[in-house]
């Protein structure tokens, strides 16, 4: 099992690896922990990027697959930010419709979006 | 409610990255299989050594054919090819709308060509040839390195692979201007091939080439040679277009491709060339070759090799009394010119070997006058002899030296990684690393080199610390929407300035929303293309991937778990692909993570449409070698008449199925033929037989 999750990873890692060097854009991470079917927010990528990052003697632009795959790896064997049930996002959009209306404008959107 | 929103923010944020996920993986996908066709092409020429090393005629007939296959594509003395290329005796009727040229061509006619053009007028032949004998006057007085300088056009305008995509010229001569004395061009190769109007885009490039030949540059591609041609469509597309004169147009064509220049350099600063450079691209060589000699920079390495044979036969002084050289009905047809860049056919071995020993001793003789050595060398040649020529004196450039050094400016491409290693997934020229490319610059007083070669998402990249910049032209390349073209433009600074742009409409629109969010109906739609490409992939290689499911599922329970699925896949396409990726988008229904394969391959073929009466694995054979199998048809049938006769077509067949190790019969040949309406006087029009199978869409 461990064995298939760690090809699943780095069969994602390296489809965003563009210079095929075993490193990947930081930026990108979010993008790839995300195809891996996880839902985690942002605080959590970061999360995730400093775990990775504890190895590293420089942490900063790209991020080498030996650093990635074992953090990884725990996060699906432990099924971390395992995806949100419809039923649940149901229910965070229909909190935000306070009218009740059935739906909810791009301007309201993307105001509680931004909102701190 | 701040819950709620963060909720719908992740939401949101996974659906994005599977979204660009897909889209990446689509890309992958068509590069992959791009590539692999490249690989094809490498196959086919492995099939042609095989035959020139191991197939013996057993007949004269049979040589005869081999012979044929070789010799289709000689150079012609120019007073052949003016003769048998005349354009002068091509009447045209009043009935032609299209627009008339005369020589010398003037701005009008231009405008009038891309006026024509646009509405989807063809030129007539007689115009075609006569602009084609043009060019190549034109051609012919331009060293192999064209210089451009930018004080005379305050901006040059480069571009990259065009592949017949006319509308994307349309494009750039709309949104940059037409090419004029203040307005420099240079175009950098690929400009026929895949696409539908390779046809059109030369005659417009030839007539601005020569109605400005101060400003309009062309370089060599990879393309601009008959043998990819016979392949990639250009060759499809000349013969449909002009029925009757299509045969003397194609050898204009092949003529002025190995007169277009290899390189262009601006300012002394900024090399462009169509694929890159290797450890050993040397520029004073490029400039001093004969770029005329090479008329198909695929076919040179396999002559030499093939040309060590025979040589080690009269060596070992088997003087094969060739019982069948005093009746041979074919004319031994080679020539003892000493520059000749045809090896002649092997119908016969010993004139052959002839030949060959007074061509490399002419070699071994201008080398020895170079360098003065008394003649104390043995005169017959040995094989170890012929290969240590190489060796023999370094400002000695054997013809093996410099045909690499061609093959390496038009098929190279960059790699990441340092180093300099030969580039296996094309066939030809190598990978080269960033240090390669400083050394290079370095060693030349360069800024940056230009280059295309590959498509690029953006249409332009830059890589190697941007030393070395790729521009690509032809957008939506594999698919609508799949990649914008780019041109790039340089003034006295040498900064490059790009202009991005999709010919599409649609593709368009959807293009601009991409920068706030990704418009599922654009991946949706290119990812569908790839799937197919892929799903096509898959079945013709049914027989080797069942045998690679059998060996994971020793129990013969018909099943196999997804994650081997994954790895037999890859051992069998190896094209590189996240299968696991990609596996829910191939695999329909999986039970508990096991898969059977058995009904899923049996999906795959339902999807292909197969012949139910001819065995399905012989199906899937002609399939997967669809596009071999055209480009060798094409060949047999030199006048290009779309028809070869019944015998040449058994012929074919095979060498072929010898060669790819099948089983059939003579029977099984005739059924082969029986099930496909031919007899047109006992010729086949090998276009309704690959018709049959639908092999005549092409390679993506």
């Amino acid at each position: 099992i461990v064995a298939e999750i760690e090809k699943k990873i780095t069969e994602a890692f390296e489809v965003f690896d563009r210079e095929s060097n075993n490193t990947v854009d930081v930026r990108e991470i979010g993008f790839i922990v995300r195809s891996l079917g996880c839902f985690p927010n942002e605080a959590e990528v970061q999360e995730l990027l400093e775990q990775v990052n504890m190895e590293v003697e420089e942490p900063g632009g790209f991020i080498p697959l030996e650093q990635f795959l074992p953090v990884m790896t725990k996060v699906l064997l432990e099924r971390r930010f395992w995806p949100i049930p419809e039923d649940v996002i149901l229910h965070a959009f229909e909190a935000l419709d306070e009218n009740k209306c059935g739906y909810i404008t791009k301007e309201d959107l993307v105001k509680h979006l931004t909102e701190e | 409610a701040f819950k709620a929103a963060v909720l719908i923010q992740q939401w949101y944020r996974r659906y994005v990255a599977r979204l660009e996920m897909r889209r990446r993986c689509t890309w992958r996908i068509f590069q992959s299989i791009e590539y692999a066709c490249e690989q094809d092409q490498i196959k086919l020429h492995n099939f042609f050594s095989y035959l020139m090393d191991q197939f013996t005629p057993s007949s004269s007939k049979e040589r005869d054919f081999i012979s044929r296959m070789f010799v289709s594509g000689e150079s012609y003395k120019e007073a052949e090819l003016e003769k048998c290329c005349d354009y002068e005796s091509i009447e045209v009727p009043d009935s032609y709308t299209g627009p008339r040229l005369s020589f010398p061509l003037l701005p009008d006619h231009a405008t009038a060509l891309l006026e024509a053009f646009k509405q989807k007028q063809q030129l007539h032949a007689r115009y075609v040839l006569n602009l084609l004998h043009e060019t190549r006057k034109h051609l012919k007085q331009l060293p192999n390195i064209s210089h451009v300088s930018t004080c005379y056009s305050e901006e040059v305008t480069v571009c990259g692979d065009l592949h017949g995509q006319l509308d994307d010229l349309f494009l750039i001569f709309y949104k940059n201007g037409l090419p004029s004395p203040s307005k420099s061009y240079v175009f950098n190769g690929d400009f026929v091939d895949r696409g539908k109007q390779s046809l059109e885009i030369l005659v417009i490039l030839f007539s601005f080439l020569l109605i400005y030949p101060k400003e309009v540059h062309l370089n060599r591609g990879n393309h601009e040679d008959h043998m990819v041609n016979l392949r990639y469509g250009f060759t499809k597309e000349v013969m449909q277009k002009y029925k009757v004169h299509g045969k003397k147009i194609l050898r204009m064509f092949q003529n002025v491709f190995c007169w277009l220049p290899l390189a262009t350099l601006i300012d002394q600063k900024v090399l462009i060339i169509h694929g890159g450079i290797s450890d050993t691209t040397d520029l004073n060589v490029l400039e001093k070759i004969q770029r005329d000699k090479f008329i198909s920079v695929l076919r040179m390495k396999k002559r030499k090799e093939s040309s060590r044979k025979p040589e080690i036969q009269t060596v070992n002084g088997e003087s094969k009394s060739d019982s069948e050289a005093a009746g041979n009905e074919a004319a031994p047809r080679f020539s003892l010119q000493p520059q000749s860049a045809q090896a002649p056919s092997t119908a016969n071995r010993l004139e052959f070997s002839r030949w060959l020993r007074q061509t490399v001793q002419e070699q071994i003789d201008t080398c020895r006058r170079m360098v003065d050595i008394s003649e104390s060398e043995p005169e017959e040649l040995t094989y170890s002899s012929m290969v240590s020529l190489k060796d023999v004196d370094e400002p000695c450039w054997t013809r093996q030296e410099e045909w690499k050094q061609v093959l390496d400016i038009l098929w190279s491409d960059p790699m990441p990684q340092e180093g300099c290693r030969e580039n296996k997934v094309r066939g030809g020229g190598c990978y080269f690393g960033p240090d390669v490319t400083e050394k290079f610059l370095e060693k030349y007083s360069l800024q940056f080199l230009i280059r295309s070669h590959e498509c690029k998402q953006e249409g332009y990249e830059f890589c190697h610390n941007r030393k070395v910049l790729t521009i690509f032209s032809a957008s939506n390349y594999y698919e609508i929407g799949s990649n914008r073209g780019a041109y790039v433009k340089l003034g006295p600074d040498l900064i490059p300035h790009f202009v991005q742009y999709q010919a599409n409409k649609t593709a368009h629109m959807l293009t601009m929303t991409q920068r706030q969010g990704i418009p599922v109906a654009l991946i949706s739609r290119v990812e569908e293309s790839a799937f197919r490409a892929l799903r096509e992939k898959l079945f013709a290689h049914t027989s080797a991937l069942i045998s690679a499911f059998k060996a994971y599922d020793g129990d013969n329970t018909g099943r196999i778990t997804l994650s081997n699925w994954a790895t037999a896949v890859e051992s069998v396409l190896r094209l590189g692909l996240p299968w696991r990726m990609l596996r829910p988008q191939l695999v329909r229904s999986t039970e508990d993570g096991m898969l059977e394969y058995k009904s899923w391959l049996d999906d795959l073929a339902m999807e292909q449409r197969s012949q139910e009466h001819i065995q399905s694995s012989l199906l899937e054979v002609i399939y997967r070698n669809r596009s071999n199998l055209e480009t060798i048809f094409r060949i047999i049938d030199r006048d290009h008449s779309g028809l070869i006769s019944f015998e040449e077509f058994q012929q074919t067949w095979k060498l072929f199925s010898s060669h790819m190790n099948i089983e059939l019969t003579d029977d099984g040949i005739n059924d082969l033929v029986r099930s496909i309406d031919f007899n047109k006087d006992g010729n086949i029009d090998f276009n309704e037989f690959l018709e049959a199978f639908r092999l005549v869409k092409q390679c993506p």
